[in-house]
This record gives C-alpha cells, sequence and structure tokens, in this order.
C-alpha cells in the first residue's frame, strides 16, 4: 500500500513560523529590500544599464537640485495623506479601496467653491474648501460604509466601483456645467483664480505642512484616543467589540467618513496646490498607491511617514532616469514593480520559511 | 523485526520556530489489535505528534516506521496511503453533503456507482456496528451522527491505523458507550487505535495501554491493568496532585439572576432557545449541561444582551434586562460578568496586549477624548501578579500566550468588575489540570464572595463536584434541574439526551 512518494522527503517545504518580533521582521524586510535593489540591478544589467548609475541617479535625482527636492516633496504629499486615511479603515478590516475616489470627491467638492466663491477672502474660502473636501471624501467613504452596515455589502467591490463613479463625474462636469467657456475649443475646467490655491512655503504649496499635521493627529488618534481604541478593537473581532459593548456600526460609519474625509484632503491639496484645476488626473493612481505604501508600514502611521517619502524618491527618480537615460517608462515601472515584488513576498518570509531537506547522515545522530 | 509494529517512532523531535520544542525524542509503539491512549497536559506534544503520522506538520528529527518500514510523511495524502486515518476534534466535513458524498470526496480514482458505494458503506457499517443514513445531509445530523461519518470516511478510505483527537469532548455518557463499542469491534477486528482524551476513567475503560507524554517527552507507556487514575495523574503532571474539586457550603441569597420563559430564535428562524426558566441564587454555582449546541451560546448571549429576545424576561436584582444592549447591561451598576466561550474572538482582543484587554469593557467610562491606560496597566500588573500569569509582560500580545494564561486575563478582568452575576463559558476547555483546578478555585472564590455563578460545563464529573446545582438543556429546553450532591452522571446523561426529569422537577 506505501506508495513510493512516502520514502523520500520533499527538497523543499514550506512551514510556519513562531512570530517574529518587531525587529526581525523588519530585518526580513530589508534583505527583501536589498534582494529587490539586487533583482533590479540584474534587470537593468541585462537592458545594458549600469545597475549602480542607475540607483544613483535614482537617489540623486530627488535630491539632486531644490527644485528635485520640492518635485519629491510634492509627489509625497497626496500619497502620505491618503496613505493616512486608508490606514483608517483597515486598521478596522474595512477594505476601502476606494481612496482614488474618495480623492476625486474631494477635490470636486473643494473646486465648486474655488470656481464660484472665489471672490471670498482667500483664508476663509481656503478653510471652506478643505472642509468640503472633507465632506465629500468623506460622502464618498460613507455611501459602502453604509449599505455594508445595512446589507452586509462587500466593501472592496463597492469602493472600488464608486471610484469610477467619481472619475466619470469630472468628465461630467468637465464636459458640461463646469466647462470653461473661456477654451471654446478644448474641454477642460477653468484654472483656479490665485485666491482659491494654497500658498507656498518653502517653495511648496502647504499641502505639506497640512499632510504633517494630519500624520500627528492620526498618530495621535489611533494610539491615545478612545475613538481609536475602538477601531482596534474592532479590528481584532467584531464580536468582542459587541461584547464591549460599542456600537460597531456607529463605529463603522464614523471611522469610514474619517477615512475618506482624509482621503477628501488630498484632493484638495492636489487640485489646490499641485493642479489649479480640477482634472480627471487629479488622483492619478495615488489612491492604489497609497494601499500599497498602507500595508507597506503595516499601518504605523510612523511607518507610511517612511514608506510614502521612499515611494516620493523611487517616483521622482524614475522620472529622471528617464529623462538622462532615455530609458522607457514602462522601463521603470518594471523596475519598481520588481522591487515592490520583492518587498511584499518579504512580508510572507515573515510569517512562513522554507525548510530544506536534511541530509541522510546528520538522522539519527542528533542526540547530542 | 520480531514484532511488526503498526506505528513507531524513534526519537521524534519538532520545534516550532526554533524556539518551542513541542516534541523532544518521542517514542511511541502502536500494535495492530489495540487501543493505545496517548494522554497528556495540554502543550504536552500530543497533537503536534498525531499531526507529524497524519501529515500536517513533518517531524525535524527521528524517524517514523509503519508497518515496518521507514517513512516520510509529507502530507494527508501519504497519511492516508500509508492506511492511517486521523478524526479530527474539529470535523472536516461538507455541511451541504450529505454523509455518502462526504466519504466520496477525497477518495482516489473514480467514483463508484451509487450503488456499489451505498453497498460498501452498508457493509464496513455492519461489520463495525456503526449507524449511519448514506443519505442524510451532515447540516441535519447530530454531533454524533457527523463523528460516525467521520471514522466511516477513514474505514472506508482502507485505512487500518485510526488515530482519534479527543472524540468524546462532544459526546454525551451514552453516544460516548457507543463509539467505544465501535472502537473495540475495530480492535477486535485487527485495526490499530490512537484516542487521545483528557479523561482519565475514558482512558481506563477503553485503552489497552497508556502512552505519557509530559511537556513534549514520552514519560511513560504502561498496560492499562497495570495502573490506576492517580498514578497517571501523576505521571502526566510529573508530581503528585489532589484530584478533588472543593464545593464550599454558602448562604445562599434569592433573586439575583432570574430568568423566566426565554425564548431565543436564531439567524436561521430556528427556535435556539424555548421557554427556558431559572433562578440563580447569590453565592452558587449553576451548572449548566448539555449536548454541544443546545443553545448554552444563546442563553449566554441573551442574558448579556448580545442577542435579542423576544419572549421572556431576565431579572438583575429586580432590573428587566429585555430590550437592553449590552453597553446599557454594562452601565446598570449592577454587573453582569461574561467569560465567553471563545475567548480570543469575542472576550479579548488577540493582538492586544493584556493591559489594553483590560480597558475593554471600561474604557469609555473616564470622562474625555483620550484613553486612560494608567490603571489598566495597574491592573494587569496586578492579576499577572495575583493569578500568577505567565507573560514576557504587559504588552505582549495576548494570543502569544497559553490558553491558561489566556483565559486567566480574561477571568481575571471580568472578576475585577466585582460582579453580582458572573457567566462562564467552558471555562477550562483546553486548560490543563494546574490551570484548570486555578480556575475552579477562582469560581469557588467568587461563590463565597456572594455571586451568583452560571457555568456552562462539558465535563460531567466537573460539572457535578463543583456546582451546587445542574440545568441540563437538551435542544434548547431545559430537561431538568437537579441537586449535583445526588445526581449521577447517568442521570445527566439521559437528560442531555431529552428525557425529562419527571418527579424531582418538583424539589428545587
Amino acid at each position: 500500500m506505501s506508495d513510493h512518494t512516502t520514502h523520500k522527503e520533499p527538497l523543499l517545504r514550506v512551514s510556519k513560523r513562531r512570530e517574529l518580533t518587531k525587529r526581525q521582521a523588519f530585518g526580513v524586510k530589508m534583505i527583501s529590500l536589498l534582494l529587490a535593489l539586487i533583482a533590479g540591478g540584474i534587470f537593468l544589467a541585462v537592458l545594458g544599464f549600469n545597475p549602480f548609475v542607475i540607483y544613483g541617479t535614482i537617489v540623486s535625482g530627488a535630491f539632486r537640485s531644490k527644485l528635485a527636492v520640492q518635485g519629491t516633496v510634492k509627489l509625497m504629499i497626496p500619497l502620505l495623506i491618503s496613505a493616512l486615511g486608508v490606514t483608517l479603515a483597515y486598521k478596522m478590516q474595512f477594505w476601502n479601496i476606494g481612496a482614488e475616489g474618495q480623492i476625486i470627491m474631494g477635490a470636486v467638492f473643494a473646486s465648486y467653491f474655488a470656481l464660484f466663491h472665489s471672490n471670498w477672502p482667500r483664508p476663509v474660502l481656503l478653510i471652506v474648501m478643505l472642509l468640503a473636501a472633507m465632506i465629500g471624501g468623506g460622502i464618498w467613504g460613507l455611501i459602502p460604509a453604509f449599505f455594508k452596515n445595512k446589507w452586509n455589502t462587500n466593501e472592496t467591490l463597492f469602493t472600488l466601483m464608486l471610484n469610477y463613479i467619481a472619475l466619470h463625474i469630472i468628465s461630467f462636469l468637465r464636459d458640461g456645467p463646469w466647462r470653461d467657456p473661456a477654451n471654446p475649443g478644448f474641454a477642460k475646467i477653468a484654472t483656479f483664480e490665485e485666491n482659491a490655491t494654497l500658498p507656498k512655503l518653502f517653495g511648496v504649496h502647504i499641502g505639506w505642512l497640512i499632510a504633517l499635521i494630519l500624520f500627528v493627529l492620526v498618530y495621535i488618534y489611533l494610539k491615545y484616543t478612545k475613538q481609536g481604541y475602538e477601531i482596534s478593537v474592532i479590528g481584532g473581532s467584531k464580536a468582542t467589540a459587541n461584547y464591549a459593548g460599542m456600537h460597531v456600526k456607529k463605529i463603522i460609519i464614523r471611522t469610514i467618513f474619517l477615512s475618506g474625509a482624509i482621503c477628501g484632503i488630498a484632493g484638495f491639496s492636489n487640485a489646490a496646490g499641485s493642479d489649479l484645476t480640477l482634472a480627471t488626473g487629479v488622483a492619478g493612481g495615488v489612491g492604489f498607491t497609497a494601499i500599497i505604501v498602507a500595508w507597506l508600514a503595516d499601518l504605523e502611521p510612523l511607518g507610511i511617514l517612511v514608506v510614502s517619502f521612499l515611494f516620493a524618491v523611487l517616483d521622482k527618480g524614475s522620472s529622471v532616469i528617464q529623462s538622462a537615460y532615455g530609458l522607457s517608462t514602462d522601463c521603470s515601472d518594471v523596475l519598481e514593480g520588481i522591487i515592490l515584488f520583492f518587498v511584499i513576498a518579504g512580508g510572507f518570509f515573515v510569517r512562513y520559511r522554507f525548510v530544506p531537506r536534511k541530509r541522510k547522515e546528520e538522522k539519527g545522530g542528533e542526540n547530542a | 523485526m520480531s514484532e511488526q509494529y503498526a506505528i513507531e517512532c524513534r526519537g521524534i523531535t519538532k520545534i516550532f520556530g526554533g524556539k518551542v520544542t513541542a516534541n523532544d525524542h518521542v517514542d511511541l509503539q502502536l500494535k495492530f489489535g489495540e487501543i493505545l491512549a496517548l494522554l497528556g497536559e495540554n502543550g504536552s506534544g500530543k497533537t503536534t505528534l498525531m499531526n507529524m503520522l497524519s501529515g500536517i506538520y513533518r517531524p525535524d528529527g527521528g524517524t517514523i516506521f509503519v508497518r515496518g518500514e521507514e517513512v516520510f510523511i509529507n502530507s494527508p495524502v501519504d497519511a492516508m496511503n500509508l492506511g492511517i486515518g486521523m478524526i479530527h476534534q474539529h470535523f472536516k466535513l461538507v455541511n451541504v453533503f450529505s454523509a455518502m458524498d462526504n466519504i466520496a470526496i477525497g477518495t482516489k480514482g473514480r467514483r463508484l456507482s451509487t450503488a456499489k458505494m451505498r453497498e460498501k458503506i452498508r457493509e464496513i457499517s455492519s461489520r463495525f456496528g456503526l449507524e449511519v443514513d448514506p443519505d442524510k445531509k451532515i447540516y441535519d445530523m447530530s454531533v454524533s451522527e457527523k463523528q460516525t461519518v467521520e471514522i466511516l470516511k477513514v474505514l472506508y478510505r482502507g485505512s487500518d491505523i485510526l488515530i482519534l483527537d479527543e472524540p468524546t469532548a462532544v459526546l454525551t455518557p451514552q453516544e460516548t458507550e457507543k463509539l467505544f463499542a465501535i472502537l473495540k469491534k475495530m480492535r477486535d477486528e485487527g485495526k490499530a487505535i490512537i484516542i487521545i482524551t483528557h479523561k482519565l476513567n475514558e482512558v481506563m475503560e477503553i485503552s489497552d495501554r497508556v502512552s505519557v507524554l509530559r511537556k513534549g517527552k514520552s514519560v511513560a507507556s504502561v498496560n492499562t491493568a497495570e495502573t490506576d487514575e492517580l498514578k497517571l495523574t501523576e505521571l502526566m503532571v510529573g508530581h503528585s496532585v489532589d484530584l478533588s474539586i472543593r464545593r464550599p457550603e454558602t448562604d445562599k441569597k434569592d433573586g439575583v439572576l432570574k430568568v423566566s420563559g426565554l425564548s431565543v430564535t436564531g439567524a436561521e428562524g430556528m427556535k435556539m432557545l424555548k421557554d427556558v426558566s431559572f433562578e440563580v441564587k447569590g453565592g452558587e454555582i449553576l451548572g449548566v449541561a448539555g449536548v454541544a449546541g443546545s443553545g448554552q451560546k444563546e442563553l449566554c448571549e441573551a442574558i448579556t444582551g448580545l442577542i435579542p429576545f423576544e419572549q421572556g424576561s431576565v431579572k438583575l436584582e429586580d432590573t428587566e434586562l429585555k430590550g437592553k444592549s449590552p453597553f446599557e447591561i454594562l452601565n446598570l451598576g449592577v454587573s453582569i460578568s461574561f467569560v465567553p466561550e471563545d475567548r480570543l474572538g469575542m472576550g479579548l482582543v488577540s493582538s492586544m496586549g493584556i493591559t489594553d484587554n483590560m480597558l475593554l469593557r471600561t474604557y469609555y467610562k473616564t470622562p474625555g477624548l483620550f484613553i486612560d491606560r494608567k490603571p489598566a496597566k495597574e491592573m494587569a500588573d496586578k492579576l499577572i501578579d495575583r493569578l500568577q500569569i505567565l507573560t514576557p509582560g504587559t504588552e505582549t500580545p495576548v494570543r502569544l500566550l497559553s490558553g491558561g494564561n489566556v483565559q486567566k486575563v480574561l477571568l481575571g478582568r471580568e472578576i475585577e468588575s466585582a460582579p453580582r452575576v458572573l457567566i462562564t463559558a467552558y471555562a477550562v476547555r483546553g486548560l490543563d489540570i494546574n490551570s484548570s483546578y486555578a480556575i475552579y478555585d477562582l469560581l469557588n472564590e467568587q461563590k463565597e464572595k456572594g455571586v451568583a455563578v452560571l457555568n456552562i460545563g462539558e465535563d460531567l464529573d466537573v460539572l457535578l463536584a463543583l456546582c451546587d446545582r445542574i440545568l441540563v438543556l437538551c435542544h434548547g429546553e431545559v430537561t431538568g434541574i437537579v441537586d449535583a450532591k445526588n445526581t449521577t452522571k447517568e442521570q445527566l446523561g439521559l437528560l442531555m439526551t431529552g428525557i425529562k426529569q419527571e418527579k424531582e422537577a418538583a424539589h428545587v
């Protein structure tokens, strides 16, 4: 009856690890980052580039001049803000992948005031735009949360689909009601008047300041407030939250509103700080990258700060190597993909390991 | 080899994550035609060892021989091919399939025709005295029927080495009798059987030999006929123990928790509790016995407000709890403490440390936006000290603690709120002997303080020794409330199967 397969040991097998300490897990991640750079280097070498030069250029490209640093920071702002936003939802195990749509709706709501009330005093206008953006993003989060509570709908699909609706709302506004009459040949929304744009501080629009303030607030909120505690408990187990007497549905609604509202701020900062108008590319995939940032940082605000910075460097540096070495966009996308692949795969090795086959002579002789 | 063993393990070692040695050079022999009981406290490595025999884990050292041949069991399929069948504690059956479909899945080759399968199942069933309707759906089956399907499943695949992991934990005494009769028949047919159990009386009754594991090491293998329960316990624990459970006398106070006419409808529209009435007095422990799924969970959750109930009333010292949310019940002032069955999924947050878990039921009581962790930290330190909780620190996630320590954290927190009513569901499930006795002591301590304790249990011997009175549930109905001092296990067993208590009902 015994099959021949049961007489051999497999070459490699996967086994679950005991939990690693934070330091060990960090070590695994650093190793995977190193491997990522090596694999990316091989890819570059195959293309005929010197990987060291390219990597060097990515880093120097992001910092080579004041302008470059400002560009890097500008890339980092929406990433940091929306990663903080989605983190609130993920801490609660609510799979909000609708950051993209929430960013867009934040931008849309803020743009209404920028376009039609640009005569208001600048501080008032900007604060109203900020609040409007929060409400816009918040509502876009509330919708799936409401249906999740009511009928237990799948929030992943729901938030994803809302992204497309939001995107097409911009197209609709651009081609219809908000179309710039001064631009008859080509449908676009008017550029904001200066009164409705974010002022600059150290050469970058003050979105960076907003992002840093949000970072501090979210950090404190999650770590030291009762509401932050409630989020962690619901994320741990809804049954536990019920048992503890929490109003789970209310907390879900509140948290997802906040999550969307923060993403909405990213939309406001992008529209009023970078684009200076409302364009269909206002989110431009940031809402999705933010998800990766949040998870790579283990949903820790401090980690998010670091990871979103590294992402911005990678992004900015890639655009520099595109222009400096004629490396096509696709190649730098592949490079970014390789790096991400390794870093995420590192997460696997935090939980599992490979065990190689033991050699024959080792067996039995382990009595030492 | 003069005698061929069904299974022989030599020096089996399993280390998890390079740190925890679950099995340390374990030796085990199993012959055909015998029932071997594998005994050991929780965490002694029984399940790990069995999982290696059934291909779920791989040993890090040592060799396994099956029928005298060295083998590597890399997967459950390998185990199956070697004729090893495992019956897990938690059944691995597809609920919406019939018994026959469940038996057919996972078998090799083409599926036999229905008629042939039916014939084969009937043949096996009659040979071993298994009673199963092949066309019955799993969701219509009782726990014992499901277990029978599991056994049939491994026999159908031609296994002649069977491993049963705590098979009696979910059975009534009568069902256990039946199972044992089946196992004995299988042994007489020459099959080799390993049974894992905590219950010493069952070990004495069913097994031919006993192997004892302690802290991952095999400490002894003895013939059942040459040993007794006390000796086995000493082997298991490593020192002599007193197995008696205290039942202190207290002054009873009427009317602490009064449940009358309680009915609960479950999610699928099934009546989970039907017209349940009882009272728990201050200073008494009321045990609840019943086969798993007889409404115990619903009873606890209805009292604590976690599930609504349409009929009846639950009164806590003159306060009606019907229609109140868990939050309102928590804020009554007279508190109900609840130690739920699912400790890490309901009673605690598994990813949080002891400190944050202390806050769970009280965090909102302090004013302001921010959470005050200082008192919680003090409470955590106090509990660690008083209940001797083994943990690297107050911030270590509780999921990393052992079962006994997790339960001490949970029960400790619930007791700390000075409750009037304490509800515990399966308070010692999965705990080793020492931890179990620590928990019994804590329950008695509460009882002596005048708390009304409602204790959902599964081990009838323990219920009979610990509780003052025992309420028996069957299919959501109370089939009797008996005085624990003059009731036998058999009587409880009959009540659990739904045979109502007749004349004694009046005397409570």
